[in-house]
């Protein structure tokens, strides 16, 4: 049997894993961006699981909300990034420093 | 006379040469340099005939002292500021003296500075300079009183650098400013001492309350006690001591000879430089009370008259050996007031007022005639080419060695029999003092007059074809002045100088007081005349001038020889005991330092370091440290939002 705290420490792996990838990635603004959308995921995998348990339709409602505002957020994000390489000319996630004091 | 119109009178002493003043001064550029000396020389007129009109009035028809207000200035916390007359016969005999010099004086400037571009400004201050006397001798009140101190001396410092792009008199004026300030400095000390023990400036009421404090002693440093009536007596003196150059603070007065030559007569002869003599005599119920301060004042007065007296020899400068001999005539006043002798401190101040303003104005006479050539060295057998300077300096150096019928002579010997019977502590060295002066005096003041009007005639050839006789209003105020300095003496020695002429104005204690025995000498003036000669100060006189003739006239070569022998002495009375190099390096050497130490540490170091570029400094450093935690970089700025929600999340779930 498949208890909510499989599902729920699921959700947490893939929370930390998109965490990891936030902080460990040094290359690609691309991954930091993957890695949005994982976490993103993961909080969808926790309101499925409590949704299914507690039997309440309102949390896989807010699923297809993320969702599209994951896939529109994709599509910004991704549109920024290709601004960014034209005046870049890099998406190394190094090169990004202008926001220091 | 009716005492109303007197009272009008006596405030229109003082507002006459004020209003003179105004004119000259305020108006001058537009009415013009006669225009000027008139209406200064007039207001300065009015106050003379005035005074004259109050002399007659209170001393000779012996009307009855006036004190009144006339003007309440403010009331605070029942303390009265006012601006008020005293006029008794001490005051009388102050008026007669200022007006009546400062109105030759004023005639003499219109020769003295006759091509001064800043003749009209000199009128001005003069006539401000009388207006400021007046209300000085005129006051019944501290308040006042240190009014007229203060604006005498403005006026002063203003006189002596009159000639304000000379750096000589630009130093001079405000060195006098300064050493004046020191002695102000004790002199509002003691009146607010006054202020706080009587409760009141006006003289009457502080007369009246002054017994009272007999006994009564003031903690300054805790647990030493201190007579009320010294403190407030000695520091009343330190102003005098400012104002009438009293070693240690005569420093100024050689240096004021910076000034035109008619100021040095008028301001630091004859009148401001005795208004510290004229403050002693009119708080003389005070100074009876304590022993202590008189002993003080006998002591300083002392060494003024000597000391003061010694360096008049060596100096070649003419008005400089003036000047000396002021100081030491100051001396002399104050031993009398230190003595007791109030009266006849007084006296010497009113002779000593018209011969010495006579011997300044002989030697600006000379100076003129000179081309303000002010060296005697270069001078010599003046007399045939000025004969009226000659012989008016000639009776004002009488008059001021003592010679026997001139005035000099009456109120010098009233001071040293004054001291010789008074038995205060101090007056055995004030009287050798005193005798030692009289030599003194006589061999500096006829090697004055050797120097410039006798002997060989060492001036250059271009100076000698111009030496002539001055104008009329330089050589009529001398002659005016000559004639007091002979006969003055006479007429006054039998009432003023012991027989009490001053009434109530001057009160002496009765173990003060000098023996009638002593005194039935000087009912006449003749009877002290003969007496005169069998005693002391006659023959050292006599020998003062003998020594001068030998000296300077008869055998030039010794002094040179004395000199080259004596170096050392000669070398110290040059450099003025080095009083002048001492304040010059302990006193302005000093607070230079002081203030280089609080510039360097207190504001550069501790001020600007510190507090200013200090906190600057620390907000900068903490600045920099805090900068290293914005890096910039995307993921920090994750990684602490992350670690800031676990924080808050752990708080939310483990609180």
């Amino acid at each position: 049997m498949i208890t909510l705290t499989d599902y729920l420490v699921l959700g947490a792996i893939l929370f930390c894993i998109s965490l990891a990838g936030i902080f460990l990635n040094r290359k690609n603004v691309i991954i930091l961006l993957m890695s949005i959308e994982l976490m993103l995921l993961s909080v969808n995998m926790n309101f499925v699981a409590f949704s299914a348990f507690l039997n309440d339709l309102a949390g896989q409602v807010f699923v297809f909300f993320i969702l599209t505002v994951a896939a529109a957020e994709a599509a910004i994000g991704l549109a920024i990034l290709v601004v960014l390489y034209r005046s870049r000319q890099s998406i190394n996630v190094d090169d990004m420093n202008s926001m220091k004091g | 006379m009716a005492t109303e119109s007197m009272q009008n009178i006596y405030l229109a002493i003082p507002l006459a040469p004020l209003a003179g003043a105004i004119v000259a001064g305020l108006f001058g550029w537009k009415i013009g340099r006669t225009a000027s000396h008139v209406v200064a020389i007039l207001g300065v007129a009015i106050a003379f005939i005035l005074s004259v009109i109050v002399f007659n009035d209170i001393v000779i028809d012996g009307a009855k002292p006036f004190n009144g207000t006339v003007y309440t200035w403010m009331v605070s916390n029942g303390i009265q500021f006012e601006v008020g007359f005293l006029i008794d016969k001490l005051t009388a005999v102050m008026l007669i003296v200022v007006t009546f010099v400062s109105l030759m004086v004023h005639i003499y400037t219109i020769g003295y500075m006759h091509d001064d571009p800043g003749y009209q400004r000199f009128f001005s201050y003069i006539a401000l300079f009388t207006f400021s006397m007046l209300m000085l001798v005129m006051s019944n009140n501290f308040l006042q009183l240190f009014f007229g101190w203060e604006a005498v001396g403005l006026v002063s410092y203003l006189l002596i650098g009159f000639w304000y792009t000379k750096p000589t008199a630009i130093y001079a004026n405000l060195k006098a400013f300064l050493v004046n300030r020191v002695g102000d400095f004790g002199f509002l000390l003691g009146i607010a001492a006054v202020l706080m023990y009587t409760g009141s400036l006006d003289y009457a009421e502080v007369f009246k309350a002054a017994p009272a404090l007999e006994g009564q002693t003031m903690q300054i440093f805790s647990g030493h006690d201190w007579s009320v009536m010294t403190v407030i007596c000695i520091l009343l003196f330190i102003g005098a001591m400012g104002k009438s150059a009293q070693v240690p603070l005569h420093v100024w007065l050689p240096d004021s000879m910076e000034g035109p030559t008619p100021i040095s007569a008028l301001i630091h002869a004859a009148t401001m430089v005795t208004a510290g003599i004229f403050m002693v005599a009119r708080m003389s119920p005070l100074f009876e009370m304590s022993e202590t301060a008189l002993s003080f004042v006998i002591v300083i007065g002392a060494i003024t008259a000597l000391f003061m007296g010694f360096l008049g020899l060596v100096q070649n400068d003419i008005k400089r050996v003036v000047a000396y001999s002021t100081l030491s005539q100051l001396g002399y006043m104050t031993v009398a007031l230190g003595a007791s002798a109030y009266a006849a401190g007084i006296f010497h101040l009113m002779t000593h007022a018209f011969f010495k303003a006579l011997l300044f104005l002989g030697a600006g006479a000379v100076i003129i005639a000179m081309h303000h050539e002010q060296d005697m060295r270069k001078m010599g057998g003046l007399r045939k080419y000025m004969p009226i300077t000659w012989i008016t300096s000639l009776i004002g150096s009488l008059a001021l060695i003592g010679t026997p019928g001139f005035a000099g002579f009456y109120s010098k010997d009233a001071i040293i029999i004054a001291v010789r019977e008074s038995t205060i502590a101090g007056s055995g060295f004030a009287y050798a003092a005193v005798l030692i002066g009289v030599f003194v005096t006589a061999l500096y003041s006829f090697r004055m007059y050797f120097m410039v009007f006798h002997g060989k005639e060492r001036m250059s050839e271009h100076t000698r074809e111009h030496l002539h006789e001055c104008s009329k209003v330089v050589t009529v105020p001398l002659i005016l002045l000559a004639i007091p300095s002979v006969i003055i003496g006479a007429i006054f020695v039998g009432s003023m100088a012991f027989g009490g002429f001053f009434g109530d104005a001057i009160q002496v204690s009765t173990q003060h007081m000098i023996s009638k025995e002593v005194t039935h000498y000087f009912d006449s003036w003749w009877g002290l005349i003969a007496h005169s000669f069998a005693d002391w100060p006659v023959y050292l006189a006599a020998a003062g001038v003998f020594t001068a003739w030998f000296l300077y006239m008869k055998r030039p070569d010794i002094p040179e020889k004395i000199q080259q022998r004596f170096s050392w002495v000669h070398t110290i009375l040059v450099n003025k005991y080095g009083f002048d190099r001492f304040n010059e390096i302990f006193f302005a050497g000093g607070s230079r330092m002081i203030g280089s130490l609080f510039w360097r540490v207190g504001d550069e170091k501790l001020i600007d370091g510190l507090i200013v570029n200090g906190s600057a400094r620390t907000i900068g450093w903490f600045s920099s440290k805090v900068r290293q935690i914005q890096t910039g970089y995307l993921y920090h700025y994750a990684f602490v939002m992350i670690l800031g929600l676990m924080l808050m999340i752990t708080w939310f779930v483990f609180r």
